[in-house]
């Protein structure tokens, strides 16, 4: 199958100044390649500080003025360019970012979503991507800090489906869920990639990479160490790296008996 | 709204008791000034040609020989009441000078307080907007230049350009000289409030700047900015940054009141101008302690007041406190 999303070779570098004039690049995300086929979830499981919401900015071409990105990124077969990336942004590729704070405290839920459109057509496109994830039409009349975590982490998913994105990349939509939350909106990741999208998800926990995705990158210092399909961390066979067989020896099912 | 109102009337106790300490400092400043308000009001030669019995008169007309605790209770009482005494420069009721001065300063310092506000947000958005390019260190230097710049020298180099070189400006007071008071235009009022109220509001709008320039900076690093351009939103600035920019802006706005005030004291001196800073600064040297206890309860008064339209404001702009007060 033709990926939607290509990665190749993506380094991305952090100028540090040290004392007097010197420079030194401090390295985020090494040489990372990977892939993001239409109608799959791919899962990226890496721990906290390791590079993981950089990878989701980069492709967004939306890192902090101190990076420097290397490497390339395809988008269904042809380069995503930064121009073509600020063309893409909100119609066919959409983030679902880490939590709240990355809505406007100031501003109700309803104009975020509808960034400023007021046409019948966008109204119906807002609501109907809240009542997908049942939330009623009171939630547009409402400030960020009135949701609830769980409310908040629907708007932003909901934010994410309002255009019919062709690739969506959700950087840890679950910290701070319970288990119950949490599996209905891997659910809603299936769905969406059912529907033809490629879903990009980003956690930090295998478990949850484990129930929801198709293939499973593993990360670590922004390396890619592992690429395995999801299956074999069922049983724990295939994986080649010895932080992933770590990983897998971690999960509390796979605890050894006492 | 029953939360707003306790926070009114709690802020407006505040208000009282600040007030109260105000005043009771300035008169015990004024007290243990060493001018002889007898010699500096009634003049060297008109003192010298009165004769020992007069004096005395005019010392116990003042109340010179009350004891000092006695006169501020005294004075407090009738301000309660709202007489605030008889001015002794100007022979006129205390608040009858305030309101004249008010009058003629009111118009330049609105117009400076008003002028100093959008153009720092302007100038502070400009930069903010432009980090590191050369708008924005155009900006930022001016604005360091101007703030550690006294404002009374800031007055004289406006005075030297405007009105000694180009001859453009008067030089000073609030109306040409020998004009009937009814006679003077508001053209000409206008030209002869320019120069002081530009004086304050170029110092007034780099201080608004700077700090707009940085919130607007913080805002443009904030995760909400990064996801409204993930979602291919334009008008960043319009839609989310003056938003968040707006709250600062209005407190520093409504704070700097103070600060306008204090500012006009010297301004005015510079230009000559008849407003309130020149009465404050007459009465001061003059001995005056009705005057300068009047003044200063007023100017004191704006000032809080201008902090606490600020809080009131806070808590209608920002839906935080607005809305969180509502579900109390
Ligand atoms: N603006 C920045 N300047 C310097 N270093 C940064 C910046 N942003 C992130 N980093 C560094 O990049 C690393 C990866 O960050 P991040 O992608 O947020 O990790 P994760 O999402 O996996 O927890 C961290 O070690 C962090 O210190
Ligand atoms: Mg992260």
């Amino acid at each position: 199958m033709e990926p939607i999303l290509t990665v190749e070779r993506l380094s991305v570098t952090f100028d540090r100044y040290g004392q007097g004039l010197s420079r030194t690049g401090v390295s985020a995300i090494r040489e990372l390649s990977l892939t993001v086929e239409p109608g799959r979830v791919t899962a990226v499981v890496g721990e906290s500080g390791s590079g993981k919401s950089l990878l989701a900015h980069a492709i967004f071409h939306l890192l902090p003025g101190n990076a420097r990105m290397e490497g390339t990124i395809f988008y269904d077969g042809a380069p995503l360019t930064a121009r073509r990336a600020a063309e893409l942004r909100g119609r066919e590729i959409s983030l679902i970012p880490q939590g709240v704070t990355y809505l406007d405290p100031m501003m109700k839920i309803g104009g975020q979503l509808r960034r400023g459109r007021r046409d019948v057509a966008a109204r119906t496109r807002c609501r109907e991507a809240l009542e997908r994830y049942g939330l009623g039409p009171e939630v547009e009349e409402m400030y960020p800090f009135e949701l609830s975590g769980g409310m908040a982490r629907r708007v932003l998913i909901a934010s994410a489906v309002m255009d019919a994105p062709r690739l969506i990349v959700a950087d840890e939509p679950t910290p701070g869920l319970d288990a119950r939350a949490a599996k209905r909106i891997l659910g809603h990741f299936r769905e969406l990639a059912e529907e033809g999208a490629g879903v990009l998800f980003i956690t930090h926990d295998l478990e949850l990479a484990c129930a929801a995705a198709h293939k499973i990158l593993v990360f670590q210092e922004g390396r890619r160490v592992d690429e395995v399909p999801a299956r074999c961390f069922q049983t724990g066979e295939g994986l080649t790296h010895p932080y992933s067989a770590a990983l897998w020896r971690a999960m509390p099912r796979n605890w050894p008996e006492v | 709204m029953k939360h707003r109102l306790k926070f009114t009337a709690r802020k407006l106790v505040r208000i009282a008791l600040l007030l109260l300490g105000v005043s009771l400092a300035a008169f015990l400043l004024m007290d243990a000034s060493p001018l002889d308000p007898l010699q500096t009001n009634v003049g060297q030669a008109a003192l010298g040609s009165m004769s020992q019995e007069q004096a005395a008169r005019l010392e116990e007309y003042w109340g010179m020989n009350t004891p000092p605790a006695e006169r501020y209770l005294n004075w407090l009482r009738d301000a309660l009441r709202g007489d605030f005494g008889t001015s002794l420069l100007y022979r006129r009721p205390v608040l009858e000078v305030i309101g004249q001065r008010i009058s003629n300063s009111l118009g330049m310092l609105v117009c400076a307080w008003v002028l100093s506000g959008v153009l720092g947000v302007a100038l502070g958005v400009l930069a903010g907007t432009r980090r590191g390019r050369w708008p924005d260190r155009l900006i930022r230097g001016g604005c360091l230049v101007v703030s550690s710049t006294p404002s009374f020298w800031l007055a004289l180099l406006l005075l030297m350009i405007f009105s000694v070189w180009l001859k453009v400006l008067p030089i000073g007071f609030s109306a040409p000289v020998g004009t009937e008071t009814a006679a003077v235009t508001l053209g000409e009022r206008l030209r002869h409030a320019l120069l002081p109220a530009l004086t304050l509001s170029v110092t007034g709008a780099a201080n608004i700047a700077l700090h707009t320039r940085e919130k607007v900076a913080d805002v443009l690093d904030s995760d909400y900015i990064l996801f409204a351009r993930a979602r291919g939103e334009a008008h960043i600035v319009c839609r989310h940054v003056l938003r968040g920019v707006a709250l600062p802006a209005l407190t520093l706005q409504f704070a700097s009141v103070g600060e306008l005030i204090g500012g006009s004291v010297l301004a005015e001196q510079v230009f000559s101008f008849p407003g309130l800073g020149q009465a404050a600064v007459a009465a001061g040297l003059g001995s005056d302690m009705p005057l300068l206890l009047g003044i200063t309860v007023v100017t004191a008064a704006l000032v809080f007041g201008g902090s606490l339209v600020a809080d009131l404001l806070y808590g209608v702009v920002d839906p935080r406190i607005r809305r969180g007060e509502a579900k109390i």
